[in-house]
């Protein structure tokens, strides 16, 4: 009899990763200027409690929550997603230039003013951008581009919106916008209202459907894309369906988050030596990875104490390089054997 | 039932503006071993590529009667088994895991959840190639001889009517070589029409039943070794001259030296 396949779901790691969530979920609706215990969440959650605890959870930390996990989650699933689809581990959600995009759309907005009045106007300028990003790298690489020109493509639409971005910083009308750009872009979930979680929500659950759908094209794109093609996968509509997924999640996640770094190259990175390296089992554990990550992190930022409150966007990318540098170290055989 | 399995009719391919192949016309019935051979450049890649419909063609390819353009992929990666050059594995996966996406075009995309059916055809191609015992080996810590063996698995694990492979042979030691093409040689005895590019002229000339030349483009020979390889093709086409023997009785052709 063959053996077994090395690389079965692994429904522990899964169960294991989602208890971990929630747990952290929990933490964090307790965390803050008021402490409250896991128990009293829960209560409140439920409708117990005094009036000010359930205001306390259920309006104030509750969005800011389902954001972090939500966010987290998208971020790790597009990481994992594109990973597979390029078959490199060096992919990250910000490769084709829709998450810059996405901020370039929000930034513009604090410019102009708008942000304050219609607390709308934001977001979805941000995914607005995001889309209009994909349609040009679209446009720019042709429908059945390969995957060169449409990395080029990404790299000069990511360039063109860090500019842009800059050039709107460069051209406010006063410093207090600047520092207010300068500190949206950096990431954060604070005063977050369920508003938020709305308008985001949609594109964040279209984008990692999207990108759920394609799993099994990633497994067979582990033997390359012309041999993919002769099992049968349209390999320009994998390609297609992958981008616009990333573009929706990620973009709806940085229209109301600013831009959190890291998480989407690190999470398929840890869990790569637990499941293994198959591109399609690597997705829910990745985005749940990513989900606790950002959770952590968005705890972090409340306990740690400073003058200044710590952006969550700048802790992901502080604590996620290093650890990001030694998992490479620790990796560094299976990475130099695993991929051409 | 005597209709054929493959049947081309005027087949061009143009890449970048350049004719890379330029009314082939061919016809096959299944239980067939066809070697397809010519100089660098002639168009054997594009050519296999054309039939497996990977690239964009003229002209017809009909495969046991239907026409190719007019079948979805799925049914296309059902009727062909494509073993291309190189053999890449981007990831770190396990031997079983590689071999059973061969049976993807039948619906089992995860090899964790095959049907008995689907588990039997993996075990039968791990079989053939002697394989069985890497089962549970990551691909990296194969040597390149049993990469390509558990290459060929997997595009045997497909049970396609037709399979194509380029180059199977390609930087194997020689008794890899020859198991390799044993392997298609009872792979095509037991009713499979298989197509396979190869530079290796002796190793054609011993086990194909047919022998396509190609040259810039253009189907210039074929038939059995002996008529497909004769001294004028040998000269014209690929510029050498050849040694011949009878060894076994079977045909040895060496090349010797240029022209």
């Amino acid at each position: 009899m063959v053996s077994q396949s090395a690389t079965k779901p692994s429904y522990a790691i899964t169960i294991g990763l989602v208890v971990l969530v929630v747990l952290l979920a929990l933490v964090s609706l307790g965390t803050g200027p008021v402490r409250l215990s896991p128990v009293t969440v829960i209560d409140a959650l439920f409708g117990g409690g005094t009036g000010a605890q359930q205001t306390i959870i259920r309006e104030i930390r509750l969005p800011r929550a389902i954001l972090a996990s939500a966010i987290g989650a998208v971020l790790g699933l597009s990481g994992a997603a594109l990973q597979g689809l390029l078959r490199n581990p060096l992919a990250s959600p910000s490769l084709f230039g829709a998450p810059q995009s996405a901020a370039f759309g929000a930034v513009l907005m604090i410019a102009l003013g708008w942000a304050d009045v219609r607390s709308y106007a934001l977001p979805v300028a941000g995914i607005a951008m995001a889309f209009v990003s994909v349609f040009v790298l679209l446009s720019i690489a042709g429908r059945n581009a390969g995957l060169l020109l449409l990395i080029l493509a990404g790299l000069a639409i990511s360039s063109l919106a860090g500019a842009a971005t800059s050039l709107v910083m460069n051209l406010s009308p006063n410093p207090f916008a600047s520092l207010e750009i300068a500190f949206w872009l950096l990431g954060s979930l604070e005063d977050r209202s369920f508003r938020h979680v709305m308008l985001a929500l949609p594109f964040i659950a279209a984008g990692a459907i999207l990108l759920w759908s394609q799993r099994s094209a990633f497994r067979a794109l582990s033997l390359g894309e012309e041999t993919a093609q002769s099992l049968g996968i349209d390999v320009t509509r994998v390609r297609l369906l992958v981008i616009t997924g990333v573009a929706l999640g990620v973009g709806g996640a940085v229209a109301v988050s600013g831009t959190i770094g890291f998480i989407g190259l690190v999470a398929p990175h840890l869990m790569r030596p637990v499941v293994g390296y198959d591109p399609a089992r690597l997705l829910l554990p990745s985005a749940l990875t990513g989900a606790a990550l950002l959770t952590a992190a968005d705890i972090a930022v409340r306990i740690i104490p400073s003058n200044t409150d710590i952006k969550v966007g700048v802790l992901t990318s502080i604590i996620g390089v290093p650890f990001f540098l030694y998992l490479i170290v620790r990796e560094r055989r299976a990475l130099a054997g695993g991929v051409a | 039932m005597n209709g054929a399995l493959l049947r081309v009719e005027g087949l061009g391919v143009t890449l970048s503006g350049r004719a890379v192949l330029k009314d082939v016309s061919l016809s096959f019935s299944s239980r067939h071993l066809v070697a397809l051979v010519g100089p660098n450049g002639a168009g054997k890649t594009t050519l296999l590529r054309a039939l497996a419909g990977l690239v964009q063609s003229t002209g017809t390819v009909e495969v046991g009667g239907d026409r190719l353009s007019s079948l979805p992929l799925r049914e296309r990666a059902r009727r062909f088994g494509y073993l291309p050059q190189g053999h890449v594995v981007h990831w770190p996966l396990q031997v079983r895991d590689i071999v059973a996406l061969g049976r993807y075009p039948r619906g089992a995309t995860d090899p964790a959840r095959l049907s008995p059916e689907d588990e039997i055809a993996v075990t039968r191609a791990m079989q053939a190639t002697d394989i069985t015992t890497l089962a549970a080996r990551r691909v990296t810590e194969l040597s390149g001889g049993e990469r390509s063996r558990v290459a060929l698995a997997r595009v045997l694990a497909v049970e396609a009517p037709i399979l194509l492979a380029d180059e199977p042979t390609a930087s194997l030691d020689p008794r890899f070589q020859i198991d390799v093409m044993k392997n298609l040689r009872s792979t095509a005895d037991n009713g499979v029409l298989v197509i396979v590019v190869t530079h290796d002229l002796a190793l054609a000339a011993r086990f194909a039943d047919t022998i396509l030349v190609l040259s810039n483009g253009r189907l210039v020979a074929q038939g059995t070794p002996e008529q497909a390889l004769s001294e004028a093709v040998m000269a014209d086409v690929f510029k050498v001259t050849a040694y011949r023997a009878d060894y076994q009785r079977e045909l040895v052709i060496v090349p010797w030296t240029g022209v």
